[in-house]
């Protein structure tokens, strides 16, 4: 019988609608990072890396780029005869078919897939955040507590803990309490949205909770098993974790990577990550290009300058351009002296000749001034930006826009520009 | 597909000078993401032959390391696939590869069980793109018994160190003179041929009863006027790079645009292994001209004209010009390198100095490095 110590469950299929137009297209773990990666690969890096063979994806939202990324698994030596990795998407039953309705909801329809498994623990991950962690040693620290279930939590400044989920807990670690987003916190230790279930618990608990309409774990299942009398654990990481929900972490995340020597390091030989890779080759830099401060990926041609910023792989920059302070994705392609401040370029977008990113003042977005905020200008995938325009910040595009939308060629800070249409 | 492909990577020669120490020419490292055989490899897989022989003998660690698995060729198949042979010890042989022909002949069962009618032979120390399928189109139309993959070199060319044959219009081959002190014509053998499965059995099994060795002097030169040999001209990039000064030109070609895009961008492409290396970096004080930067890369120094391989480590105030810097080398601060190739896993010291006067140096330096 096949009988696997550990599995994971990896949340995937949220949209993460507070990256905007980022993710209109695609879902929040398949958004491009770090020149080269997607944000999925850190948990599945760090699954195999921590000896975990068998990791379900479960995907709902856009799911395309996220299943053509994955593939078989081949990246991370997630292709195995017994486990490896399997993508599940909702599926219809007999009766009562629905979509994925919350986090615990969607695991709980894929009791079967778990099952096959025999597991003794099921760690539950979400797709969205930067991270390094050994989840083996995390499992340890359950079996020694001999608890039921083990959530992964990390002190937090004071005044940031009420965006959290905070952990009251003990001497020993253990859970006595927790407040979601408290406006008066008592600690200091947010959960990270990663756990260890032991089996059973989970199991009892799905099944028991199955008819609560949008079934959460941090909502529904954790306290349950709370009151249940479970042994409830909090296992306190230190290291670097990020989430990049919001655009503004999301830049800052990449930023942090071009420090001199990085806090969150990809260059260290331990603990290596993996992605998909579909360019191999060299970067070419020109006779007139300069670039300091930046990290650049594979197969990109560059001819321009570039300054604290984060090139994906197959990007190409004209002539004469500028790049400042900005995220560029993968086979995106900056027009000859065109000047990028602190910009998000999604994957495929052509800019072209003479225009000017991030110019004025700063002023709030008038649509979604949360989501766009913190000075960026934001261009989704497959978006053509026309030549000679300027566009201020706070700012989103997307789609095919052309020199008639920007009235005197200017789209002011804080606007919206969403157009129908693709590059290809 | 029609055909088998049998790619000869077993060959070293001491034009390689240093750089053969290590490695088979076969696992040069190329344009900095390649090695030599990828070429032939990827060729093969482009031409949808399935079934792919390797025939290896000199210093084959690094080649067998880069063919670890087959899957980046898309040669993990369950119908052929990616075979590597070395020189065995039998009841009935126990030679080395005693030459090409001998290499194959001691790999015959591979001939024999395979079902495909043609074979497809490359060398593994060429660059170029080519679809063999329309080598053997042109094989079956002349109704060849072997088809030999040829180009004109430029005139500039010393082309003695190749194959050179002489044609007649209807593109039979009726000169072949093998690294000539004369050459009497410019056009050369590219190591490429298309010859019947069985035809290639039978000679094969003769030339090793008559106790030959070498497939171009015992089969190709020898059966020149009694087999229908023909020459198909390519006119697209070829490179053989099994000297140090054509390893070194062959490399700095992929500086130039029209190259670089039929390589990397042009369809099909080159496959490699692939190494799981992070973005390259460039701190405060990274200067880098008209040069190939591959990944895992840190730079802090100054590079111009120059191919950087993967991973490599360059210090601060560095100044490294038209050079090539194999895989996973760490270069020290304020070190000068000009025309030079600085060999794999090296650690060059601080402050040092390293120019080719006449010619291209080959710096190797062997010292240890100090990891955290």
């Amino acid at each position: 019988m096949i009988r696997k110590e550990m599995i994971a469950m990896l949340l995937a299929g949220g949209q993460g609608s507070r990256l905007g137009v980022l993710t209109s297209k695609v879902a929040k773990p398949a958004v491009s990072f770090g020149g080269k990666y997607r944000i999925i690969d850190f948990p599945l890096s760090n699954c195999i890396n921590s000896g975990i063979d068998t990791v379900g994806v479960l995907t709902q939202y856009q799911p395309l780029r996220l299943n053509a990324h994955i593939g078989i698994g081949i990246p991370w030596d997630l292709d195995r005869n017994i486990g490896g990795v399997t993508v599940l998407p909702p599926y219809e039953k007999s009766g009562n078919s629905e979509w994925y309705t919350g986090t615990a909801n969607a695991i709980y329809q894929n009791l079967d897939y778990m099952e096959s498994y025999n597991p003794e623990y099921v760690l539950i991950l979400s797709g969205d955040h930067i991270y390094k962690m050994d989840y083996e040693v995390m499992l340890d620290f359950h079996k020694e507590k001999n608890a039921d279930i083990t959530i992964a939590v990390m002190p937090v400044p004071m005044e940031e803990a009420s965006r959290f989920g905070i952990m009251i807990t003990d001497d020993e670690n253990k859970i006595i309490e927790f407040e979601e987003k408290p406006e008066n916190p008592s600690s200091n230790l947010a959960s990270m949205g990663i756990y260890i279930f032991s089996w059973k618990v989970l199991k009892e608990a799905l099944i028991t909770l199955s008819e609560q309409n949008a079934c959460d774990f941090g909502k529904h299942i954790i306290p349950y098993c709370h009151e249940q009398g479970g042994n409830l654990f909090a296992y306190e990481y230190n290291g670097y974790w990020k989430d990049v929900g919001t655009l503004a972490s999301y830049w800052e995340a990449n930023m942090e990577l071009i420090d001199l020597i990085p806090e969150f390091n990809l260059y260290e030989e331990f603990w290596r990550i993996y992605t998909k890779s579909d360019r191999i080759t060299p970067q070419y830099i020109s006779g007139e290009s300069n670039i300091e401060k930046s990290i650049i990926g594979e197969g990109t041609s560059i001819y321009g300058k570039v300054y604290n910023s984060v090139i994906g792989s197959g990007v190409t920059i004209g002539k004469g351009a500028v790049i400042r302070d900005s995220i560029i994705m993968k086979d995106a392609e900056i027009g000859d002296n065109s000047i990028i401040n602190k910009a998000i370029i999604a994957e495929c977008s052509v800019i072209g000749n003479n225009v000017e990113l991030g110019i004025g003042e700063e002023v709030p977005n008038k649509l979604k001034p949360n989501v766009y905020a913190f000075g960026l200008v934001t261009i989704g995938e497959n978006s053509i930006i026309p030549s000679n325009v300027k566009i201020g910040k706070n700012t989103a595009i997307s789609g095919v826009t052309k020199v008639e939308d920007y009235p005197d060629s200017i789209l002011a800070g804080g606007e919206t520009l969403i157009k129908a249409g693709d590059r290809r | 597909m029609r055909a088998i492909g049998i790619i000869l990577a077993g060959g070293n020669n001491n034009k390689m000078r240093e750089l053969s120490n290590k490695r088979a020419i076969a696992a040069m490292p190329i344009a900095g993401c390649y090695r030599s055989i990828d070429f032939a490899l990827s060729n093969m897989s482009n031409s949808h032959i399935q079934k792919v022989a390797v025939l290896t003998q000199y210093n084959a660690k690094s080649l067998n390391e880069h063919l670890s698995s087959s899957k980046w060729w898309d040669f993990g198949r369950k119908q052929g696939g990616l075979f590597v042979f070395t020189p065995t010890i039998t009841i009935d042989n126990s030679w080395w590869f005693r030459g090409t022909a001998d290499a194959i002949y001691q790999n015959l069962s591979f001939l024999k069980n395979s079902h495909e009618p043609y074979v497809v032979i490359a060398s593994g120390d060429c660059i170029y793109k080519l679809d063999y399928n329309k080598v053997l189109e042109y094989h079956i139309s002349k109704k060849a018994d072997i088809t030999v993959v040829c180009k004109d070199m430029p005139a500039s060319e010393d082309v003695g160190r190749f194959g050179v044959l002489r044609m007649n219009e209807d593109a039979r081959i009726e000169e072949f003179d093998e690294k000539p002190m004369v050459a009497r014509s410019n056009t050369i053998s590219t190591g490429i041929y298309v010859i019947r499965r069985r035809q290639l059995i039978e000679l094969i099994e003769r030339c090793a009863q008559e106790d030959r060795h070498d497939f171009v002097k015992d089969i190709l030169i020898r059966y020149k006027n009694l087999k229908r040999i023909y020459g198909y001209k390519i006119k697209d990039y070829w490179s053989n790079i099994s000297t140090v000064e054509a390893y070194f030109k062959t490399n700095m070609d992929f500086l130039k645009p029209e190259i670089r895009d039929y390589f990397f961008k042009q369809y099909p492409d080159i496959y490699s292994k692939v190494d799981d290396l992070p973005p390259a970096k460039y701190n405060p004080g990274a200067d880098v001209k008209n040069s190939l930067i591959s990944s895992g890369c840190i730079i802090n120094g100054q590079v111009e004209n120059s191919i950087v391989f993967k991973k490599v480590f360059v210090g601060n105030n560095c100044v490294i010009k038209n050079s090539i810097i194999l895989n996973d080398v760490y270069l020290g601060d304020n070190i000068h390198i000009e025309n030079c190739i600085v060999e794999s896993r090296d650690t060059i010291r601080a402050n040092s100095y390293h120019c080719g006067e006449d010619g291209i140096k080959i710096v190797v330096e062997k010292n240890e490095r100090y990891v955290l």
